[in-house]
């Protein structure tokens, strides 16, 4: 499964950080959820998010996107402060949650016209590039149908779409292909180096390990820290791996924490 | 501004997409006020009485055909002793006996007086009372003819104050007409208290509330978006209601209807804030409907609904004046039966205008976007 969209790396020095994360931690009681992750993501990359169950990705890609506050540390998403412009960032990012949540009771129009009046899209501009969309993404006869009723790869198409409507500087996806056919996978994949080729910045979380080699740069975290942050063709080299998911076991195994 | 229109789109298509809430919105007033206030009658009739008569004269045959004749007492029994008929009240076939005793019409005519027995039971305290006091009053009033019949001789009657009473803003007593207004205001609460705190957190349960929460929406515009569908319900409800008062009850309100209209507004939005709220609160569904039914039952029991809040101990005057719902409830009442004007219910106004603000401000305040 190859990546059908040659993606060129964006130069580290040319633009500010699209991410910047120093010693971020969160901690529930005295439970380290995140414990002091340092990174920074470059502007149109695509930057992969790698750990087991309960290794603390979602509770730090929840803290980037402003939905929860961090407990110590600093970070900036699209220049912004995690902890006092929340507000400001969500303009800027799209995010597609690990659960499906957009309307199941609204059609897949209905859902983007919503959403995009909620990002502020104006009026005219929802129409068109709906339009567009759902061209692009196959939905013609499903339009007009509740969304409830599509099966679950085109609703994670979908949804991805939705994060994408508004033009989002970065769009945050987590576990975007969970349970999801390797057909519409590997289509999924394309839509996400569509959107990178256009700039957005891609900060992805999986645990499918062919799915790391997609990325410009893979983290991967054990027990809510970063253990190893590199290329793919890097990690591989340096852990002396054919594949991502030797890399992966190699360093996953050390977990102390199963699903939290 | 614009944001707002889309949030409010799309929380009325799914509204109604419900078809639940869409037969409810019409079905609820329409059944439970058709039936309800008919079934809570509060007016005592059909009190079961038992006679002891020991005397069977012309004077105790009078009494007992005077006292069926008031249509207050069914006479389940006559028991030829006093043991069989408290037997009656024991199992529950009579309420009240009334025993005669054996001299009863020698000593009416010789010494002017005699005694009677009436035994009660008192299980259910309002039956029993209001009905030795129906019972009372016949054999008062039977007391008087005698003394006029006795020999056509005019007797010295003493002196008995008559009093008139009249009827002022239900004149036939009707006692559909207090209830029915307070069910029309016990259906508002239902709907806007129940469908409000269940809301929010059901997208909190499936999931969608995430993906509001990473929008750039702020929190007055997602609760002014909840709030404003509920409120249309609450008053289509309101509007049924009062069609169904009129049709069925023959109640047309003697106050302004815009002026009602008006403050079911007002109060609406008071409620809809407390439902929010709740929503705000709960983590799932579950524990918003327990959380909201047991405020409900509070507002329901303690609003002067089925008892005179003047009659309730200060303590729970107290707690009663703190629940909108008692305001609300008594303005009603008046603009619907009195006709009252604007400034007589301007407090009421202004208390759940308070109400209103305050409890919307908790629930934005609550509403966290950022955990």
């Amino acid at each position: 499964m190859d990546p059908v969209i040659n993606h060129q790396l964006p130069s580290p020095a040319t633009a500010d950080a699209a991410i910047e994360c120093r010693e971020l931690s969160k901690k529930f009681g005295d439970f380290m959820a995140v414990d002091r992750i340092s990174f920074h993501v470059q502007p149109g990359e695509i930057f992969g998010f790698l750990g087991a169950n309960g290794a603390g990705k979602t509770t730090a890609m929840r803290m980037l996107c402003g939905l929860s506050y961090p407990s110590s540390g600093h970070a900036t998403v699209a220049g912004f402060d995690v902890y006092r412009e929340q507000e400001k960032i969500k303009q800027h990012i799209g995010y597609m949650s690990q659960k499906f949540s957009l309307y199941d009771d609204l059609t897949p129009l209905e859902n983007i016209r919503f959403f995009g009046g909620v990002y502020g899209v104006a009026e005219r501009v929802i129409k068109e590039r709906s339009r567009e969309l759902v061209q692009s993404l196959g939905l013609e006869k499903e339009a007009n149908k509740l969304v409830g009723a599509l099966p679950l790869g085109w609703k994670q198409k979908l949804a991805f779409a939705v994060a994408l409507f508004h033009r989002p500087r970065i769009v945050f996806l987590d576990e975007p292909t969970g349970g999801v056919d390797p057909v519409t996978r590997r289509q999924f994949w394309d839509m996400i180096y569509e959107a990178a080729e256009k700039g957005v910045t891609i900060f992805v979380t999986t645990h499918y390990m062919d799915e790391a080699e997609y990325c410009d740069r893979v983290t991967i975290m054990v027990d809510g820290k970063i253990e190893a942050l590199d290329t793919p063709v890097h990690l591989k080299h340096r852990f002396h791996c054919d594949n991502m998911d030797e890399v992966f076991y190699r360093l996953a195994r050390t977990a102390q924490r199963s699903d939290a | 501004m614009k944001r707002l229109r889309f949030i409010l789109q799309k929380e009325f298509r799914q509204m109604f997409r419900d078809r639940t809430i869409l037969a409810m919105m019409f079905m609820l007033p329409l059944i439970q006020l058709g039936i309800l206030p008919l079934a809570m009658n509060l007016d005592v009739k059909h009190i079961n009485l038992a006679i002891v008569d020991n005397d069977h004269s012309t004077y105790t045959q009078k009494l007992i055909s005077k006292i069926g004749a008031s249509g207050y007492f069914i006479i389940v029994t006559t028991a030829p002793a006093y043991k069989q008929a408290l037997f009656t009240l024991e199992n529950g076939t009579a309420d009240i006996i009334l025993e005669i005793p054996a001299s009863f019409e020698r000593n009416l005519i010789r010494e002017g007086s005699q005694p009677l027995n009436v035994t009660v039971d008192a299980i259910n305290g309002i039956k029993s009372g209001i009905g030795a006091a129906y019972l009372l009053t016949v054999i008062r009033d039977f007391n008087q003819d005698i003394r006029l019949l006795n020999n056509g001789q005019p007797v010295i009657a003493p002196a008995v104050i008559d009093t008139a009473t009249s009827a002022w803003f239900n004149p036939y007593e009707k006692f559909t007409w207090y209830i029915v207004p307070g069910v029309l205001v016990l259906l508002l609460t239902l709907v806007g208290g129940f469908l409000s705190a269940l809301n929010i957190v059901r997208e909190k349960e499936i999931g969608t509330i995430e993906q509001i929460n990473v929008t750039p929406v702020k929190k007055w515009q997602f609760i002014l978006g909840k709030l404003v569908p509920f409120w249309v319900v609450g008053m289509i409800v309101l509007t049924v209601g009062l069609l169904v008062a009129r049709l069925f009850y023959g109640i047309i309100p003697v106050g302004s209807l815009f002026l009602l209209y008006l403050l079911a507004a007002v109060y609406l939005i008071a409620l809809l804030g407390f439902g929010l709220l709740v929503s705000t609160i709960s983590n799932n569904q579950l524990q918003a409907m327990f959380i909201a039914f047991f405020f409900i039952m509070i507002f329901v029991l303690m609003s002067g609904l089925f008892t005179s809040v003047d009659s309730m101990p200060a303590w729970a005057r107290t707690i009663a004046a703190g629940l909108p719902i008692t305001h609300f409830m008594k303005a009603v009442r008046m603009i619907i039966l009195k006709g009252s004007s604007f400034k007589d219910v301007l407090p009421v106004f202004i208390i759940e205008g308070l109400f209103a603000i305050g409890l919307n401000a908790l629930a934005i305040w609550n509403y966290r976007k950022t955990q």
